[in-house]
């Protein structure tokens, strides 16, 4: 099942790191999500962080489908921070309407990363 | 090329410019150069002392005036010879660098390159006026060669002056929209001033910018300096808040008037998601607790 997928994903502890390429294409961030929707019981892992520091445009359908990816996560009972958007991204992002509501975000994966972990010592 | 004077006695412009054309104008100019140079101290004197007289420059001293005037003199010649300018606008416009620091204006940048064009213009009148059709050809070629000078230092005085004005406003722009750290990975932004469109995009960048160099995770927009704020600048400030979350920052706004929390509601913009706090002091306050900070004065400390 991994073979498929063209972007890695490593595992840290009880965290899933997925590293996003510049320019991916549109059908390896679907599988990406499948992949990792599926891992995240599996690997009986509690977050997921998606770094996308390389991307420097993101498009409507690569902010909705890590929208998705985030409530797909939440339903299967783990937590999702997107981190590494740059500034240029982030500005237009909003002009564009592309808000990532509910979506949890960071500045990079060292931050991701602690997020993650206030968020499981609050949940026990 | 053979002409009466009887049949010119008020030289029109045009035909002057077709003759320009027609004539031996390299021959002339070749001539004209030469009498030039060889009555170059003579002349240059003449152009000094005239801009003395007519109070230009009044910022440089005698000696500087004159060291110019040297430097004008020649390239203005070697243009004339060369007919090309490229020197001459690099010369005319390494001038403006060093004069517009000392105000000089553009009037009297003008009003030398006329005054030279007058001294030369004189000196021709005086050495043919023997010849009048040879002073009416010299005068074809020296007019339009002349002109492009004039213009040509004009021009380049205008563009150093519309340069460092440019440079200037952008130095006033960075130097409006500070983004300051307060402590670690808490960045206030003092807004003072009108807002408009592209200073409210320039202090979004600014800011994100900054939130990512100092890895800061809370922000605090102080818009007590702001006096009104339309639409246009609320949905702005809405989209920073947006863009600063995208980074993983919580932006706390502070100081809304009640003039603008009557607009802003009024105009009926979003802000629902964005967290508001009275004052500069509330808003930083509330940021501390946010990164977990207490502040606890000195002798209540156990």
């Amino acid at each position: 099942m991994r073979d498929a997928v063209e972007i890695p994903v490593l595992r840290q502890g009880s965290v899933l790191i997925a590293t996003l390429r510049p320019a991916v294409p549109d059908v390896d961030l679907v599988r990406l999500r499948t992949a990792l929707v599926e891992e995240v019981v599996r690997m009986r892992s509690r977050g997921v962080i998606v770094d996308v520091t390389a991307i420097d445009v993101m498009d409507s359908f690569a902010s909705r489908t890590l929208q998705e990816l985030a409530q797909m996560i939440r339903l299967r009972g783990a937590e999702t921070v997107i981190v590494g958007i740059q500034p240029d991204v982030a500005f237009a992002m909003v002009q564009l309407g592309l808000r990532m509501e509910d979506v949890a975000t960071a500045l990079d994966l060292e931050e991701g990363m602690a997020y993650l972990n206030r968020k499981f010592q609050t949940s026990g | 090329m053979l002409q009466t004077d009887g049949d010119r006695p008020d030289p029109l412009p045009h035909s002057r410019r077709e003759a320009a054309h027609f004539a031996e104008p390299t021959l002339l100019l070749r001539e004209l150069v030469a009498h030039l140079r060889q009555n170059r101290t003579q002349l240059r004197e003449e152009w000094a002392r005239r801009i003395t007289e007519a109070k230009l420059l009044t910022a440089m001293s005698d000696e500087e005036v004159f060291a110019e005037a040297t430097a004008v003199y020649d390239n203005y010649v070697e243009a004339l010879e060369t007919g090309t300018f490229e020197a001459l606008q690099a010369y005319a416009r390494n001038l403006s660098e060093r004069i517009i620091p000392r105000r000089v204006e553009t009037h009297e940048v003008v009003g030398i390159v006329l005054l030279l064009r007058d001294v030369l213009a004189r000196s021709l009148f005086a050495k043919y006026q023997a010849d009048f059709s040879k002073l009416d050809r010299i005068l074809d070629a020296y007019e339009p060669a002349a002109n492009r000078i004039a213009n040509t230092v004009a021009v380049g005085f205008v563009q150093e002056r519309e340069r460092v004005i440019r440079q200037q406003q952008e130095a006033i722009r960075e130097l409006s929209t500070p983004v300051l750290q307060v402590r670690e990975r808490l960045l206030i932004l003092p807004i003072i001033g009108l807002i408009d469109p592209q200073r409210a995009r320039q202090l979004t960048e600014q800011l994100l910018r900054g939130i990512r160099s100092n890895r800061a995770k809370v922000v605090v927009i102080d818009i007590t300096g702001v006096a009104a704020m339309d639409a246009t600048v609320a949905n702005h400030l809405v989209q920073t808040v947006e863009a600063s979350r995208l980074l993983g920052a919580t932006v706390i706004v502070t100081g809304l008037s009640p003039e603008i929390a009557q607009t802003i509601v009024k105009i009926g913009v979003d802000l629902g998601k964005m967290s508001t706090v009275g004052d500069l002091q509330g808003g930083i306050e509330q940021a501390e607790r946010l990164l977990g900070y207490k502040v606890v004065p000195i002798e209540q400390r156990p």
